[in-house]
């Protein structure tokens, strides 16, 4: 059965833009991109959003739907009632480039910075072990998307425009933290983690975990662990035992 | 026309699409010293290898220590009905363990054994679990692995840049002129080697795991360039999708599914599969119900599950099932893994499934069968390549990943893309680095093909006309779908070419509104050459072959015929015209051909 509801949709550029309704009709189990195709389709077809998967996999689609940081393709109309007004915005820490597009190139720089893998040497058989349990953990890590929902709702980098040359993020934060407790890995990444990424400036609010869609404790399995390394940077050996003895990260809900 | 301004950079290698086979060939190209550009159309890291789930399939004997290239070779030729080039299938099978142990060291976390090695899942068409694989976001792994150690490598990475044309000095190829999707801006590369990397063509149909990317860029490029394109008629229909809410049709329900012990059934409650075993695979086949469902735990005992023959077969057997009325409720069949495995194992071993049946379905697959169908998934044709150095039949231009072609022959098994994309994009990589460093002369950017091509670019902006892209691209796929689909025959195929003529005269209509600042109706419109471009390279290949082989089944043809099996259909654009020719494949070695003798 269709059902139609009307998206206000933000239409505009860098210089400025207004919200604009556009009816249309939904079907049974549509996501919000399916409309916001169908508006493409025969309303609006310069209308600029980005996708790739429509399957919640390839994190291109993050917007704002009702102001709610979400990845479109993966927010049913069921969630709406019949005939509501959606409003549809693009995520709001980053420069818009048009419509529903923003410029996220601020994450792209943040990712290079980040101190790459460095192995310890093979065993003695040329190759390399790894227990499932020792990787577990990193595992949640590499789940993410980059859809940088977290980015676009972690507040340093919101509402400080200043603090984005000193701070990484908690996309980046995990993903330091998922090097870090690589089984494998040599590289120490405290200097890096309290300067250029600046972990200091974040004080826990939990917000990114809130929004990921891939539901990765980013703050308890991965800030927390980190800053708690941190403290202990001054020495070394406590450094190392954590390390190599690990920490018990909470399982996925 | 006015010259056009436009911003040029110069590398020694450029390579068009970062997924797991572009990512691979610069990475290769960087660490032989080569000056490389990485151009891709969306954001790095959302290529469509993210969306590979099931894993990536390499003979390291983890978990079968009988399993070796050998037998990796043999299972792939045979899932691709002997037509794959036998070398590309050769290296691919000794060089995948290598590539596969290369991206551990790289940083990616495969699921171990319990003695820490790398995990492999059973996959269909395989002899052994095969497939490394994590969880079912193998590609999500893969490419972070490569885009995180690429970035460190010095390669300049041009995103949200889409190439419309190669440029060519001579024989050569020269460079590629596209445009930037944020602003519209013309841009031009010049360089001694290209390397394509494009992915598939699955958006000429309408339902398929593919997304907007898949226009056959890189197809249509080497064809426009004067490269040969070959076994363009074999398209992979996978067997399981999501066909309902309709919204999500086409969704992949991955091969994992079944390799995980979840089985086929009919509305009857039937295990069909049992029902459609081919002559060709009898022998290594279970024939009843007991024995499939031994063979999961005990491989040497045991032949395998029909739920596992390759992906053409099983595709044919739904089609056959729906069509004879034993379907489900939405058109499908069901796939049932609840009955058959506890509800732990299935969220630990398939938890984006799990996710994915739950969230846009509502689904418990835990709880209920799942309904799936077949749709468009990969193409198995594509460029035509030297197996060992992946070079074109153009000087200069290379091609790695879905959107070369012979590796595959006429079926594609599961897992066997990832570690093609890894394996020949290494090659394509190396090769191409050399070929510049080797090139001793001069190359010139001629001005006139860089007009010209920007003239094409900016046309459906400034030109009158009354034609919507989108309405175009939904017809063309309409076409496609129900004429160039699972099952053709002539006269469908001949419609179609004839409703794809009209397609391309209406292409020529096309306006649309708006600027150059990502502007999505102008990119589809722009899209919309290549697309027409390769479903018809798939329609006249299609009707070319007049048997049914793997991913091509014609239902005036019904027979694998001998005298097919010996050929290419191979197509090239000379003056402006589509050329059709056949032509001998490469002949196999005795000592590899006596890997087929054996029994199995
Ligand atoms: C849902 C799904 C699941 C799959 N699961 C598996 C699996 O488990 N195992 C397996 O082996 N295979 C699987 N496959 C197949 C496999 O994922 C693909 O064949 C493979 O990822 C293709 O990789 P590629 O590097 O050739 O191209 P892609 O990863 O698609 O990359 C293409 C690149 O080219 C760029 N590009 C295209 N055109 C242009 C242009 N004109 N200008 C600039 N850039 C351009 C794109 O932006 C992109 O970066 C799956 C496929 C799908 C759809
Ligand atoms: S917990 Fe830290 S990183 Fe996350 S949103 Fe809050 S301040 Fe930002
Ligand atoms: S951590 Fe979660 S919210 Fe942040 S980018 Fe990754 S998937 Fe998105
Ligand atoms: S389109 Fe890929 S996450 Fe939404």
């Amino acid at each position: 059965m269709a059902t139609t509801f009307t998206l206000r949709l933000f239409r505009g550029d860098a210089k400025g833009g207004t919200f604009r309704d556009y009816p249309v009709e939904s079907e049974e189990g549509m996501v919000v991109l399916d409309l916001v195709h169908r508006v493409q389709a025969s309303q609006a077809p310069d209308l600029a959003c980005r996708w790739n998967c429509k399957a919640g996999k390839c994190g291109s689609c993050s917007a704002e739907v009702n102001g709610q940081p979400r990845l479109m393709c993966m927010t049913r109309m069921d969630l709406f009632q019949p005939g509501e007004t959606i409003s549809i915005a693009p995520i709001r820490t980053f420069p818009i480039i048009r419509d529903l597009v923003t410029d996220v190139s601020y994450n792209y720089v943040k990712a290079k910075q980040v101190p790459p893998l460095r192995l310890k040497p093979p065993e003695a058989d040329g190759t390399y072990r790894m227990m499932q349990e020792d990787i577990d953990r990193i595992q949640e890590f590499h789940k993410c998307i980059e859809c940088f929902l977290c980015q676009d709702v972690c507040h340093v980098i919101r509402d400080h425009e200043e603090k984005k040359t000193s701070f990484a993020g908690p996309r980046f934060f995990i993903k330091i933290a998922g090097l870090d407790m690589h089984p494998l890995d040599t590289v120490d990444r405290s200097r890096f983690m309290k300067d250029a990424a600046g972990i200091g400036l974040c004080n826990i609010t939990k917000c990114c975990t809130e929004v990921c869609p891939e539901h990765i404790h980013i703050t308890d399995n991965g800030i927390i662990p980190l800053k708690e390394r941190l403290a202990d940077e001054m020495d070394p050996v406590v450094w190392l035992l954590r390390k190599f003895r690990g920490v018990k990260p909470k399982t996925n809900a | 026309m006015a010259t056009t301004s436009h911003e040029t950079h110069e590398h020694d290698v450029i390579v068009i699409g970062a997924g797991g086979a572009g990512l691979r060939a610069a990475i290769e190209a960087a660490a032989q010293g080569a000056s490389v550009g990485l151009i891709c159309k969306s954001l790095l890291g959302k290529a469509h290898t993210v969306m590979a789930e099931g894993g990536i399939a390499a003979a390291l004997g983890n978990v079968w220590p009988e399993d070796n290239w050998q037998v990796h070779f043999r299972d792939t030729m045979r899932g691709g009905k002997m037509l794959n080039n036998w070398r590309m299938a050769q290296l691919h099978a000794q060089e995948a363990p290598d590539r596969v142990l290369e991206l551990e060291r790289w940083g990616a976390l495969f699921d171990r054994t319990k003695d820490g090695r790398i995990l492999q899942r059973d996959f269909g068409g395989h002899r052994y679990a095969r497939l490394a694989h994590v969880g079912d976001r193998t590609g999500l792994e893969m490419i972070r692995t490569l885009q995180y150690h690429g970035i460190h490598q010095g390669i300049d990475v041009y995103m949200e840049c889409n190439v419309q044309r190669l440029l060519k000095d001579g024989d050569r190829v020269c460079g590629a002129v596209g445009y930037w999707r944020k602003d519209g801006e013309i841009v031009v590369f010049k360089s001694k080697a290209v390397v394509l990397a494009t992915g598939g063509i699955g958006k000429a149909w309408k339902v398929t795991s593919n997304s907007w990317e898949y226009t056959g860029d890189g197809h249509s490029l080497a064809l426009w360039a004067g490269a040969d394109l070959i076994d363009m008629e074999f398209v992979q229909f996978h067997p399981t999708h999501m066909v309902w809410p309709l919204s999500v049709a086409g969704l992949l329900v991955t091969e994992g599914v079944r390799g995980d012990g979840g089985t086929l059934k009919n509305n009857k409650g039937e295990r069909f599969m049992f029902n459609y075993i081919p002559e060709f695979f009898k022998a290594e086949t279970a024939d009843n119900i007991e024995e499939a469902d031994r063979w999961y735990t005990d491989k040497k005992n045991n032949r395998r599950t029909p739920d596992l023959l390759p992906r053409d077969e099983v595709a044919r057997a739904i089609t056959a099932e729906v069509k004879a009325g034993r379907g489900s409720p939405h058109g499908g069949v069901f796939l049932d893994i609840c009955t058959r495995r506890p509800a732990d194992y299935i969220r630990k071993r398939l938890p984006s499934m799990y996710h994915q049946f739950k969230e846009l379905a509502g689904v418990d697959i835990t709880r209920e069968p799942m309904e799936v169908g077949p749709a468009q998934h990969y193409v198995m044709g594509g460029v035509r390549v030297d197996a060992d150095s992946t070079a074109s039949t153009v000087p200069g231009l290379f091609a790695a990943g879905e959107c070369a072609g012979g590796m595959h022959g006429a079926n594609r098994l599961g897992g066997n893309s990832l570690s093609d994309l890894v394996v020949f994009g290494r090659r394509a990589g190396l090769h191409a680095a050399l070929y510049a460093k080797n090139f001793g002369g001069q190359l010139a950017v001629d001005r006139g093909q860089v007009e010209s091509a920007a003239r094409d670019l900016l046309e459906p902006l400034e030109r009158s006309g009354s034609e919507n892209p989108y309405t175009i691209q939904a017809d063309l796929q309409q076409s496609m779908h129900t004429l160039v689909g699972i099952i053709r025959n002539e006269a469908d195929l001949k419609q179609a070419l004839a409703k794809l003529e009209v397609l391309k005269e209406r292409a020529k209509k096309v306006r649309v509104e708006g600027g150059r600042t990502y502007n999505p109706g102008w990119h589809t419109a722009l899209d919309l050459k290549s697309l027409l471009t390769v479903a018809e390279c798939s329609a006249v290949a299609a009707l070319e072959r007049k048997e049914s082989r793997g991913g091509h089944t014609r239902d005036d043809h019904p027979y694998t015929d001998d005298q097919w099996g010996k050929v290419n259909v191979v197509l090239r654009l000379r003056n402006g015209a589509l050329q059709v020719s056949r032509e001998p494949l490469p002949e196999m070695p005795e000592d590899l051909k006596a890997l087929f003798k054996e029994r199995q």
